[in-house]
């Protein structure tokens, strides 16, 4: 297990070092001097001279890379150049949002694609099969914005059960909260849902002809004992590992989610700087999913190391 | 007069991989209703100048936020500008969209991938990092970062998702040559002093296209989404040219009062995605016999 983990750890430090690489050279791509562009739109020669300074943009290249890694080693992702507050500070106070967002919209993603993905193979070629399969597709060809579009003039604007946008901190009022998360936490779960459905189908109709389970049934078990006990439980760990896979599509969808709800999480922040040329804020938020990114696969590998006995061995 | 049947001796045809994978492909209902779908988008495309009602700009003042009447089938838009007028040319976006960003990540990913699974030691080891690196960047964060950094335009979101797309080519062709170069052929064109360029164009790349083919037709899919996304946010196709995903930006607004707005753009990204997730599904089923 040790030395698993160490090996996984070596494995990370290239790609984080090439992840810097990649970030700090976005900047590389603003046309013009990266200082005016930097500075925004008002051009003000105080905000000019100061990034310059900061950024030691009359350095060479590889001196401003390290001056730069230093930096966010120390935590320093640089500063909004909007709302003058450092970068990780602005991405701390919006992640608890995003976070909530992700982990019901996961909620609502394992509940449907797992149930839909056994109902599925359990009942291949059926009528139900072909529906969730149905499902699968549209979930995959039916991008959220637009879902969101549908979804706030059904509940929102025709039936009036949901409110259209806005966010309640859970703190404040758990009802208000939960009311104006759960159709950004259905539309950002969607398209999740259809991979775990896909991925579910496939796994279990791969276990369920498997020696183990034709024992589990010879021995008279009854079905609903060997499909819950002796198949899903095998199909679910390659299901959870690809669960932790798609937080990227989450944390992607949660860009679009929140734009459409107006909820001020993780993604507003990044769609807000873009549009400000706030542009230390986006270098700092890609670069926190994408550190977020790795470190949740390492800890679903070590999940999976952990729960697969046949990796130990 | 009686017809004699004259017994004529003649072997069956011998059908090439590529014919007989067509052949599977044309079985599969899937397929051929993704296929008809996206020849309807692209003729719809191709003659947009001819078939389109109205000028897709024009605005009209007496005709604003118009619900769907024979005049106007799709209604109007908050300017008075017809929507399937805006629709129709919106597919010029989007299916360029798609098809210029898989070719910007074939032509970068398969060339990369083709060397770092051929040549294999630290050239294989400092592309694996570089494409580990782009893929912890989840992929439309990343191409909302570029198109950021590039400036908002239909080109550069095109050139965004592109890149951020390249990565999976690269991971997938290094893959597919990674099985393919120790096969006995490969062997067999080394042993007789083939260089290394022409093993790897004439011997290897050929046994991978089947694979790229598939995952370029899924990557439309994903890259018609992308650049509806980008529009959606700004950073795609710039007002007031039309694109499906600034359709829908301008529409979210105007949901309570004009829902049309925000169906016909909608249901059309929809219908360009679902078509070419079947065509890849099928192909996929058709060039891989595993998968049949």
């Amino acid at each position: 297990m040790f030395n698993y983990l160490l090996k996984r750890l070596a494995a990370i430090v290239p790609t984080l070092f090439f992840v810097s690489i990649l970030i700090f050279g976005l900047q590389q791509l603003l046309p013009g001097d990266p200082a005016v562009a930097l500075a925004g739109e008002d051009n003000d020669p105080n905000v000019i001279a100061y990034l310059r300074g900061k950024f030691h943009l009359d350095e060479p290249l590889p001196v401003r890379y390290w001056y730069w890694l230093d930096g966010v080693f120390h935590g320093d992702l640089g500063e909004s150049v909007r709302i003058h507050k450092p970068v990780t500070e602005l991405i701390l106070e919006k992640l608890p949002v995003t976070i909530e967002l992700a982990v019901l919209a996961m909620l609502i993603a394992l509940v449907i694609g797992i149930s839909a993905g056994v109902a599925s193979a359990v009942l291949k070629d059926t009528k139900w099969d072909y529906a969730a399969n149905i499902f699968a597709l549209w979930g995959l060809s039916t991008p959220n914005f637009w879902l969101g579009i549908l979804l706030i003039l059904l509940f929102a604007v025709k039936l009036g059960w949901l409110p259209a946008s806005g966010y309640v901190s859970p703190f404040e009022d758990l009802k208000a909260n939960l009311a104006a998360m759960i159709m950004p936490a259905f539309v950002l779960g969607n398209a999740i849902a259809a991979v775990l459905m896909r991925h579910t189908r496939s796994a279990m109709l791969q276990v369920l002809s498997s020696d183990y389970v034709r024992t589990a049934r010879a021995k008279g078990l009854a079905e609903r004992v060997v499909i819950l006990r002796h198949a899903l439980r095998n199909a679910m760990v390659p299901i959870v590992t690809l669960g932790a896979l798609q937080l990227g599509e989450l944390l992607g969808g949660a860009v679009l989610t929140e734009q459409v709800f107006s909820i001020p999480g993780f993604g507003k922040l990044i769609v807000d700087a873009v549009f400000n040329r706030d542009y230390s804020v986006v270098q700092g938020v890609v670069l926190f999913t994408a550190t977020a990114y790795i470190t949740l696969n390492l800890l679903a590998d070590l999940a999976y190391f952990v729960v697969n006995p046949r990796m130990r061995g | 007069m009686a017809a004699i049947a004259i017994p004529i001796d003649v072997a069956p045809r011998e059908l090439t991989p590529a014919q007989r994978a067509l052949r599977r492909l044309a079985r599969r209902r899937g397929a051929m209703v993704g296929l008809v779908i996206v020849v309807f988008f692209v003729l719809l495309a191709l003659l947009a100048p001819w078939i389109a009602p109205y000028d897709p700009l024009a605005a009209s003042w007496s005709a604003v936020r118009k619900a769907p009447s024979w005049q106007h089938w799709f209604g109007t838009d908050e300017i008075g500008r017809d929507v399937l007028a805006r629709v129709i040319w919106g597919a010029r976006a989007s299916l360029l969209a798609g098809v210029v960003s898989v070719a910007i990540s074939l032509s970068i990913g398969v060339p990369v991938g083709l060397a770092a699974g051929y040549l294999g030691g630290w050239v294989d080891m400092l592309i694996s990092r570089m494409t580990d690196a782009m893929l912890a960047c989840p992929f439309l964060i990343l191409a909302i970062a570029l198109a950021a950094f590039l400036g908002p335009s239909l080109t550069n979101a095109m050139i965004a998702i592109g890149i951020a797309a390249t990565p999976i080519f690269i991971r997938l062709t290094r893959a597919q040559v990674l099985a393919v170069k120790v096969e006995d052929y490969v062997e067999a064109a080394r042993a007789v002093g083939n260089s290394h360029l022409r093993i790897a164009l004439r011997h290897i790349f050929p046994n991978v296209v089947a694979t790229l083919i598939v995952q370029a037709t899924l990557a439309i899919a994903a890259a018609v989404i992308a650049e509806a996304s980008l529009s959606f946010l700004g950073l795609g196709q710039q007002p007031p040219a039309p694109s499906w995903g600034s359709m829908l930006n301008t529409a979210k607004n105007f949901v309570e009062n004009a829902p049309w707005m925000a169906v016909w753009p909608g249901l059309s990204i929809f219908f360009l995605v679902l078509s070419f997730n079947l065509l890849g599904d099928g192909l996929r089923d058709a060039l891989d016999p595993r998968h049949g």
